[in-house]
């Protein structure tokens, strides 16, 4: 069993190129900050290593950070500008017991994280929500479209704090 | 019957056409009936009551739903072949009525004395399938289609043990009348066939365990043919919705649901015919012993009816215990098992009617 | 000209009698073979993880009721554990007691909803109404505790809404030997019957490593033989004071695995839950349980995961919170959303019919699905 500041070792000791951050800050979970575009190959080391072995992940799931700016257009509605958005993987070990959760953050305004599927069979799904509710694109997925609003909306990314409920879906009123 | 009937009144067409129209007189009662049996029977194995409102105990529900079945508006969608869609319920219903032109009632009536009784019935049966077919191709509903293409394969395939098991009957008794066949069965209910039959001597003894066998796969081999559960995938609901029968509303579907409880006593009488000893008392008949003899065909009427509502009772008994099979255990079922049975079965019976 | 075939596109429609709620399957079949699966989600998705970032904490409660609507207690009780965990409170022995109790009986309606549809997509039409005749009697007991049938917002953060009725002991306890032989008797309808095994044995195998790697949990991993259960393996609450077993799926009539291995684990798993309850309903301890609820909810900022047990699988909660009266963000990993995934790959080489089965033994909630 590790705690995470052993596994944050064990990290720096095998990507010495990759930074790393631990954040013990905040009540209750502490967490390690890994980069968005090498989370592949980390969650492959993760997943394989022998004194690791995170088999299976929980949780995927995509935060809207709002720490940008609130700026406030022609028409009065709020948009965010800057900032980032998060995902949060957090892993566990069916064998040895021990957890990790694990942020990366990307920019607002063209969101891109690594893919995992390949690793873990379960962020198929978990990473078309993200998409469908934030607006991450996951590269190299197989399959990334909407999975629980439909197919068609056009209004954008449902779980951002500056989104806006549009009027008219497909001819029906959306608000009421 | 046709002769009395003549004499009544003077006109020989009138006459048959009356003596052919009289099972109409009982498929439409004993449907009536038979959905309320079925309700109540389903109710009570399931520890609820089922209908109790309309009428004594809710046997006027049946009545109730016709009426409502004839107000539905016939829904029939643009994209079907109206010809064919509007034809097949009725063929269904024709392949299940035919039959009963052959079943005999009492020793005074049968709707019609064919030598050839069973082959008749077989062939005639076969129409279902065709009417089917037409039902769930017509449709233009791939469900309708799964449904009729399932039916069509299980019809067919069971109607070989069957024929197999009659055929053995027909060896052993030497005649395909089923009148005859209920006439031999007379005077006790040892005389039954399922007990081997009017001879008595080795063969009867010899021969008892495999008209057991021959009973069972013939009343198997029967619930396929109607369609009813554990054989039910043609109108599997959880997961075909309804299967061939599910474009079809108001009084089109009421004539499948007539043809389909039609068809279950069809089976359950021809089983009894065979078996069990036709329109024949296990008791005698009080009409003999009071010496009121026109009282005699009644009595007979009431045992054939009694024996037939039996099987079916028995019909619905195992459709709300058992669950249902597969297609292709269906089809295992049917080829691998109860053909070879059936011929083997064939095959000693043949042997020991020699004797 | 040489004949072509083509392979046929099938939908299992939103309204559909076995779909378990408005669940699109696109099946590719070749004949009645089944090439692909496609599921399509999102018919019942009410927006919860929005709702929930605009109501305080304590609002949040009903709306977590409504995602699995057929194990309420249990999704307000991994909420109320998550919550309870960012603010570091620890509620009264009388609250664990009575949270477990109602748990498990909640785990035991759930698997009794499970079992009865199931056996209704096979085609058996009666232990569907056996199983809810014993339903009511355990929504008999939760209503005389908090009115509800269906939906409870009973468990508080830090307590209960109610405390338990004077006669929910004693009723409870003729509950137990009521319930022992009614187990045995759907075993001798249905779970045995040859048919049913026929239907079920040797159909939709997973594989324990498969089952991982799809984040599988619940009844499905432990049918295929992996012994994972978060009530030992994770304990949250008092679940470590009472004895119980965890049944695994050993591939009695087919393979290890298979649909029937995941149904004989529910079976198995009411007859534990009932043991549970054995053991602590003469135990409760005496208390108010309302004592430990705080006055404004408003934990610290900062960010929790946790799981609970739900009858389904792993219910897990991410609460991510900014200081204030209401969550920043609210995550649910939903077991059954999960489950579901692995559906593609168990059908694949099997009939429409098996479909119908492999999906019916993941038992699934569109609720919980879609959110």
């Amino acid at each position: 069993m590790k705690n995470p500041q052993e596994i944050l070792e064990i990290l720096k000791a095998q990507f010495p190129n990759l930074e790393f951050q631990l954040d013990a800050s905040l009540p209750v979970e502490t967490f390690i900050i890994a980069d968005a575009m090498a989370i592949n190959k980390i969650s492959n080391f993760l997943a394989e290593n022998e004194e690791l072995l995170f088999d299976s992940l929980m949780n995927l799931s995509g935060v809207d950070d709002a720490n940008g700016t609130k700026v406030k257009d022609e028409e009065g509605n709020e948009t965010i500008n800057g900032g980032t958005l998060s995902v949060y993987y957090h892993l566990y070990s069916t064998k040895i017991g021990h957890k990790i959760t694990v942020r990366v953050s990307t920019a607002r305004e063209n969101p891109e994280v690594e893919s995992v599927e390949n690793v873990w069979k379960t962020a198929n799904w978990h990473e078309r929500e993200a998409f469908d509710m934030f607006g991450i694109k996951f590269l190299n997925h197989s399959d990334l479209r909407r999975i629980l609003m439909p197919y068609d909306w056009e209004a954008g990314y449902p779980l951002r704090k500056d989104y806006k409920n549009p009027e008219f879906y497909q001819g029906m009123k959306v608000t009421y | 019957m046709f002769e009395w009937l003549s004499d009544l009144t003077g006109n020989q067409i009138l006459a048959a056409f009356i003596s052919a129209a009289l099972p109409v007189a009982f498929i439409v009662p004993f449907v009536i009936f038979a959905v309320w049996l079925e309700r109540k029977v389903s109710a009570h194995m399931q520890d609820r009551l089922g209908p109790m409102r309309v009428g004594w105990h809710g046997w006027l529900q049946t009545i109730a739903d016709f009426f409502k079945l004839i107000q539905k508006e016939d829904i029939v969608s643009s994209e079907v072949d109206k010809k064919f869609f509007n034809m097949a319920p009725y063929l269904v219903f024709i392949g299940s009525y035919a039959v009963y032109a052959a079943l005999p009632f009492s020793n005074s009536y049968i709707g019609s004395n064919i030598d050839l009784g069973l082959f008749y019935i077989i062939a005639v049966s076969g129409l279902v399938v065709a009417g089917i077919l037409m039902a769930g191709w017509a449709s233009n509903n791939k469900y309708s289609l799964y449904g009729a293409m399932r039916s069509a394969a299980q019809i067919v395939s069971y109607e070989i043990p069957t024929a197999l098991v009659i055929l053995a009957m027909v060896m052993f008794t030497g005649t395909l009348s089923l009148a005859k066949l209920s006439d031999l069965q007379t005077s006790s209910f040892w005389n039954w066939y399922i007990f081997g039959g009017p001879d008595w001597g080795w063969s009867k003894l010899l021969v008892l365990p495999f008209m057991l066998v021959a009973f069972l796969l013939f009343y198997i081999s029967s619930l396929a043919e109607v369609n009813r559960t554990p054989f039910d995938l043609p109108e599997a609901e959880s997961e075909l919705v309804a299967g061939y029968h599910t474009e079809y509303s108001g009084m089109k579907f009421a004539m499948f649901f007539l043809s389909e409880y039609g068809n279950m006593f069809a089976v359950s009488a021809i089983a009894s015919v065979l078996f069990f000893g036709g329109y024949q008392s296990p008791i005698g008949y009080i009409g003999n012993s009071l010496g009121i003899s026109w009282l005699v065909p009644f009595e007979q009427v009431f045992w054939f009816a009694s024996k037939g509502i039996f099987f079916v009772f028995v019909q619905m008994w195992l459709r709300w215990t058992l669950p249902r099979v597969r297609v292709d255990q269906l089809m295992t079922l049917c080829w691998k098992y109860l053909i070879p049975y059936a011929f083997v079965n064939l095959i000693i019976i043949g042997i020991i009617s020699l004797i | 000209m040489a004949l072509k075939t083509e392979e046929l596109v099938l939908n299992m429609g939103p309204q559909h009698p076995s779909t378990h709620g408005v669940l699109r399957l696109e099946l590719e079949l070749e004949g009645e073979v089944v090439k692909n699966v496609k599921p399509h989600l999102g018919y019942l998705h009410r927006c919860f993880e929005k709702h929930a970032e605009a109501m305080t904490y304590p609002q949040v409660i009903p709306y977590t009721d409504r995602m699995d609507y057929l194990a309420s207690m249990y999704n307000n009780f991994g909420y109320v554990v998550a919550v309870e965990k960012l603010l570091g409170i620890q509620v009264p022995e009388r609250v664990e007691y009575i949270r477990v109790i109602m748990g498990e009986l909640q785990r035991i309606a759930s698997h009794l909803v499970a079992l009865g549809t199931y056996g209704l997509d096979i085609g058996a039409f009666t232990p569907f109404l056996y199983c809810f005749i014993d339903r009511e009697k355990i929504l008999n007991l939760f209503e005389i505790t908090c009115g509800a049938r269906l939906l409870y917002n009973y468990m508080w953060v830090g307590g209960l809404s109610h405390d338990i009725h004077p006669d929910f002991v004693r009723l409870t306890k003729e509950f137990i030997p009521y319930f022992r032989p009614r187990i045995k008797e759907l075993n001798d309808l249905l779970t045995f019957n040859k048919i049913f095994i026929e239907r079920t044995a040797n159909i939709g195998v997973l594989p324990v490593d498969t089952a991982i790697n799809y984040g599988a949990s619940g009844p499905v991993l432990r049918g295929s033989g992996f012994r994972w259960d978060l009530r030992k393996n994770d304990p949250y609450s008092i679940y470590d004071r009472f004895d119980f077993d965890i049944p695994v799926g050993q591939g009695l009539v087919g393979t290890v695995g298979d649909c029937w291995d995941r149904y004989y684990v529910r079976v198995q798993e009411m007859e534990q839950s009932l043991r549970i309850i054995e053991q602590a309903i003469d135990n409760i301890p005496d208390g108010d349980v309302q004592s430990a609820i705080p006055k404004r909810i408003k934990p610290p900022k900062g960010m929790v995961y946790s799981r609970v047990e739900n009858p389904k699988g792993e219910l897990g909660y991410f609460i991510i919170s900014d200081g204030s009266t209401s969550p920043f963000r609210v995550k649910v990993r939903a077991p059954s959303f999960v489950n579901l995934s692995v559906l593609g790959e168990m059908s694949k080489g099997h009939l429409v019919a098996d479909v119908v089965a492999i999906l019916g033994s993941i038992d699934i909630v569109l609720g919980e699905v879609d959110r």
